[in-house]
């Protein structure tokens, strides 16, 4: 039971769990699956869906804060990423010996893997600034933040890019096993990392450089190279997100594609336990983080209240929850519990 | 403000010693340390030199390359159009020399502007009625965000972040909708003009308040025990703290006057937009802190000046002004262009810093 309580884990499941049942008691439906076409439909399911490229941007985040870093330009990155792979299928339909088919201008897989190559660059100039050049995280991103968007602007022509290719269609739309397909490629890369972080010793490393980067450099640990590989990874999650969000919308916008999607991001590793002074980092919390401002939203629109009290429950949120990781408030709090209790004993 | 004027224990320290021991070898009089480099220009100055002069290389492609760029009304416009701007980037500008960041500028501003148009439009309340109020609001906001910091040991880039979201909240709880203004009061400041030559050249109220703030930070950094005690906190929070320095006061009043001069330059963008909607100035915070960067203030804190952040305000004006002027150029490329100049901006920053031995 102590082990429980004491669980980094606890308090983002308890938010999570409070705002399930909140649904669940104003929609009793809420909990209801259907099969249909071998698809199941749901509420739950299309929670599920819609956080896929959130959690995607999340997990290459965490990794990023765990290093004492912070990615702002992951918005532009899945604006640009989104771009490119377009731009690249474009697509039209065309009549083929009587058949219709979907055309695609270049390969779907050859479109696919250059967003994913031009995502990873973004994340490879990040990472050369911070590891490299020696600049603010923060500062070194905002350069990628403030130009990615005009470059994805520029790919785009400042339109909205219509997709026209069914295939592309399945990123984001699919269905595998009745489940979202986007939620299979999340699970992977969440699998993936979890695999390589708590079975190789790279879980250790970017801890390690998250509570001491010079320590951790003295101790022979190759601090640069692994910060720059956390960057890139966290551009190539972000193009990943990208990918998703274009092909669920069918259509590439530079303007809003990923706009302030950095800023959940963020608040999605907080809200998972991550503290942004690096070090120790929990990758299942960012997902979890993920879901939760994801069930948020969807609360927010089945219960009824105005969509636009969205972003004041969501900062009321952010304060709760950020208190409740500050130990001076903690202890505030346990003095006014406190406090009077003790005055009044004394009187 | 709780900041007098001049006369604090730091500046009277070294005086004192020099009187009392005059011929302490370690500490030579202020006035001798200068006579020794007359002619050079202090290390210190370099980063805002090198912004002036990129505004002034800006300034004079402009003017060779196309006609009718260098006129006063072209430069005073860079003013006006970015007075609001200028006005957050003081409040920034403090708020980085600290060490901290606010990414709650731009919602504040249309918070502002979201709560004057429904005063005055759907409550019928005077401008001189709804102005205080909406800069009590920004400051109170400001204020909070910093005891919050200060107080709980928050990140200020997660509470001002949350404040950003509670802001534009806040907008969309009183409409969805843009609202205009039609108050007389508030076109008529909205229009007026203020002639400065004789061949018509003229600047708005809103500019001058900008001008009147960047002079104000001005003070307020250099003549001030608030502003040294900022520039402090900045180089290093521990020495600042075993100085005896008001570090706890200090930090909840950066941000205090960074919410102030949030909603006067939510003020400033009322009257350039007359209406209030909660999708006014999105985005702002980044040219705010781009502006200050280019300007010549560290990120890291203790280093830099007002007046590079009204050069830094300017050159982003002006790029805006020559892609405007080109014409054959898209707006994006004043995001990309923004974001080649802070680029080298930062590069050049991490120069100085790793030559300068920083103890």
């Amino acid at each position: 039971m102590q082990r429980l309580l004491r669980h980094r884990l606890l308090w983002p499941f308890v938010t999570l769990a409070l705002l399930l049942a909140v649904n669940a008691v104003f929609n009793p439906g809420f909990w209801q699956l259907q099969w249909r076409d071998g698809h199941l439909y749901g509420s739950v399911i299309d929670i599920l869906n819609r956080a896929a490229p959130l959690a995607l941007v999340a997990l290459g985040m965490t990794l990023v804060i765990a290093t004492r870093g912070i990615d702002i330009s992951v918005g532009a990155v899945v604006a640009i990423a989104a771009a490119v792979a377009a731009l690249m299928i474009g697509g039209e339909l065309v009549v083929k010996d009587g058949v219709q088919t979907h055309v695609s201008r270049f390969p779907m897989g050859v479109a696919i893997s250059a967003a994913l190559v031009v995502a990873a660059l973004c994340g490879l100039w990040n990472g050369l600034l911070v590891a490299k050049v020696g600049m603010q995280p923060i500062i070194a991103t905002l350069i990628l933040m403030v130009a990615g968007r005009g470059i994805a602007q520029l790919l785009t022509g400042g339109q909205i890019i219509t997709v026209y290719y069914a295939p592309f269609f399945f990123l984001g739309n699919g269905f595998l096993l009745g489940l979202p397909f986007a939620v299979f490629i999340a699970a992977a890369v969440w699998g993936v990392l979890h695999w390589l972080m708590t079975r190789t010793a790279l879980g250790l490393f970017i801890q390690a450089i998250g509570i001491n980067p010079a320590a951790a450099r003295l101790a022979g640990l190759q601090e640069r190279l692994i910060t720059v590989c956390v960057y890139v990874f966290c551009g190539f999650a972000a193009g990943v997100a990208g990918l998703v969000i274009s092909s669920n919308v069918k259509s590439a916008d530079g303007n809003n594609a990923g706009m302030l999607m950095e800023l959940d991001a963020i608040l999605a590793v907080t809200l998972g336990g991550t503290l942004l002074t690096g070090g120790r980092f929990s990758l299942a919390g960012s997902v979890l983080g993920a879901l939760i401002i994801q069930t948020l939203t969807s609360t927010i629109y089945s219960i009824g209240v105005p969509p636009e009290i969205n972003m004041v429950v969501k900062a009321a949120v952010v304060f709760v929850v950020m208190l409740m990781q500050s130990a001076e408030f903690r202890a505030a709090l346990r003095g006014w519990v406190v406090r009077p209790a003790a005055a009044g004993g004394a009187r | 403000m709780s900041a007098r004027p001049a006369a604090p224990a730091l500046a009277q320290a070294p005086a004192h010693d020099a009187t009392g021991r005059p011929s302490h070898p370690t500490s030579p009089p202020t006035a001798h340390a200068a006579s020794q480099r007359p002619a050079r220009i202090d290390a210190r100055y370099v980063p805002l030199l090198g912004t002036i002069a990129v505004f002034a290389l800006t300034a004079g492609f402009g003017s060779v390359m196309y006609t009718g760029f260098f006129s006063a009304q072209v430069f005073l416009n860079l003013l006006i159009d970015n007075a609001f701007l200028c006005i957050i980037g003081v409040g920034m500008t403090f708020v980085i020399l600290s060490g901290g960041i606010d990414l709650s500028v731009g919602s504040v501003i249309a918070l502002t502007t979201m709560v004057s148009a429904a005063l005055v439009e759907h409550h019928h309340w005077s401008a001189a009625q709804a102005i205080p109020l909406v800069l009590a609001i920004g400051t109170a906001f400001g204020a909070l965000m910093g005891v919050l910091i200060q107080r709980f040991r928050l990140q200020p880039f997660i509470v001002t972040l949350a404040g950003m979201f509670l802001a534009r909240g806040l907008c969309y709880l009183i409409s969805i909708d843009s609202i205009s203004i039609t108050d007389p009061t508030y076109t008529a400041i909205s229009q007026a003009r203020i002639p400065l030559w004789h061949d018509g050249a003229s600047i708005t109220i809103g500019a001058l308040l900008a001008l009147g703030m960047v002079a104000l930070g001005i003070w307020l950094a250099h003549a001030t025990e608030f502003g040294r005690t900022v520039y402090a906190i900045g180089g290093s929070e521990a020495s600042a703290l075993l100085m005896g320095l008001p570090v706890a006061r200090t930090t909840v009043l950066v941000y205090t006057f960074s919410g102030f001069c949030s909603a006067l330059a939510g003020v400033v963008f009322t009257f350039y937009m007359l209406s209030g909607y909660g999708l006014h100035a999105v985005g702002l915070e980044l040219d705010a802190i781009a502006a200050v960067v280019i300007g010549g203030t560290l990120l890291s804190g203790g280093v830099g000046y007002v007046a590079g952040t009204l050069f830094g305000v300017l050159i982003l004006g002006i790029i805006q002004t020559l892609i405007a002027f080109d014409g054959s150029l898209s707006s994006w490329w004043t995001r990309i262009v923004i974001g080649a100049l802070l680029f080298v901006f930062c590069l050049l920053q991490r120069g100085f810093e790793s030559r300068r031995p920083r103890s």
